[in-house]
């Protein structure tokens, strides 16, 4: 599973491999609301932490297609089913190589993002812990979504489709977190709904996604 | 014995392609199938490797005991060849690549991207991962595509190796590696086409 998880990971910072390209479109939505916005930094401060959320999310979704979609063409997947390696173990690593090359970079980032958004500076902790507790759940649906379209060409629209309705909880209670403690609100009940969800989806989901891959493999 | 198949039937997409096949595959021997395109043949292996459900009917063997080779060969364009090999070496548990790699003549190569390589040169890494799973029974789906005479002919000496030291190896090809290997011809076994009754949906 480790060999799995580094090669990917070579993979990913390699020429070609998409490493970067969640964190660049988060950048660009980030430095861009503002400008659309306008110079008033009260209403920046009360929309900053659901921007940021949106843009997370949408960053993440936007490199899902190629979980699999390119260990299927080559023929990879094949072999990786025939491996000893257990499906769910593959999946897992898959789920958790794109949240390091994804969903880790967007973490580190959206402090930084939170000062051109202005931020209220007692939410950045918050927003900080919201994304990292959140964007684990983002990375294995979205890893479930992926298996789900692993054999179709051009899957990304159908993917888009089937991933966002399962993200709309995890993006509620993420962002009802951030801007509850941008606010100086209790912050204890999003806060133990997102990592009900984040374990809950980590635990079940890549028993659901190794059976889908099977069944797309016949 | 290394693999017994009784009566098996086997399904592509919801229609049964081929019925009643039966074989044996023991310790050291090699079985060549035969049949023309689009009789099944790639099915077949695909079953035997446990990448497909069965139909009907059974297959025995060890677990974990299956090594498939496919068209395609799962290379990964942007990674060494060295990277390649030590990536299926560690997934299969057996770390070491040396026999792989002298076998099929890939020392020169060790460094190169494996995107740089031409169609042969990476059919030749393609069929050294079979030697770094470490598994008996080799089952490969047109194994010599691509490959020039020579190639051919190393290939034949890997697959005799393998069988002398108590392998088997189960190949689609028409062309004739070498070696002493027994003939199985898919076409009497074809199905009459009728669909699947276990049909599932939406899933094909």
């Amino acid at each position: 599973m480790i060999a799995l998880l580094k090669r990917d990971l070579r993979l990913a910072v390699r020429a070609g491999g998409g490493f970067g390209l969640g964190l660049a479109f988060f950048l660009i939505v980030c430095i861009l609301v503002p400008f659309s916005v306008g110079p008033q930094s009260q209403l920046l401060a009360s929309i900053a932490p659901g921007v940021l959320w949106l843009g997370a999310l949408l960053a993440c979704l936007l490199s899902l297609d190629r979980i699999f979609a390119l260990d299927y063409e080559d023929g990879s997947l094949d072999l990786l089913a025939t491996a000893p390696l257990p499906m769910e173990g593959a999946v897992s690593m898959k789920a958790l190589t794109h949240w390091l090359t994804t969903g880790l970079p967007l973490v580190v980032a959206a402090p930084a993002l939170g000062v051109l958004l202005s931020l209220p500076t007692q939410g950045f902790m918050w927003l900080f812990l919201s994304l990292l507790l959140g964007t684990p759940a983002l990375s294995v649906i979205g890893t479930f979504g992926a298996a789900l379209t692993v054999g179709l060409k051009r899957g990304g629209l159908l993917l888009s489709i089937l991933v966002l309705p399962l993200y709309v909880p995890t993006l509620i209670f993420g962002a009802e977190l951030a801007r509850r403690g941008a606010v100086g609100m209790d912050t204890q009940t999003p806060l133990l709904m997102l990592a009900g969800i984040t374990f809950a989806t980590i635990a079940l989901l890549p028993f659901a996604s190794s059976a889908v891959i099977r069944i797309n493999l016949r | 014995m290394a693999m017994q198949v009784e009566n098996l039937a086997v399904s592509r997409g919801g229609i049964l392609i081929l019925e009643g096949i039966n074989f044996q595959l023991s310790a050291g021997q090699a079985l060549v199938l035969r049949g023309p395109n689009g009789s099944g043949k790639t099915t077949l292996l695909r079953t035997l490797a446990g990448l497909q459900p069965i139909a009907d009917g059974l297959i025995t063997c060890d677990t974990d005991s299956v090594a498939y080779a496919a068209h395609s060969d799962g290379l990964k364009q942007m990674l060494s060849v060295r990277e390649n090999l030590e990536f299926w070496a560690s997934v299969f548990g057996t770390g070491n690549i040396d026999k792989a790699v002298e076998s099929f003549f890939l020392e020169p190569l060790l460094t190169r991207m494996a995107g740089a390589l031409s169609a042969g040169q990476k059919r030749r890494l393609g069929l050294a991962r079979l030697l770094v799973t470490g598994r008996p029974i080799w089952v490969l789906d047109e194994p010599t595509v691509s490959l020039d005479v020579e190639a051919v002919a190393r290939f034949g000496e890997t697959i005799k190796t393998h069988l002398n030291n108590g392998g088997s190896a189960l190949i689609a090809t028409h062309i004739d590696l070498g070696i002493p290997a027994d003939i199985l011809d898919v076409t009497p076994f074809k199905a009459k086409p009728v669909s699947f009754p276990k049909l599932d949906g939406a899933f094909l």
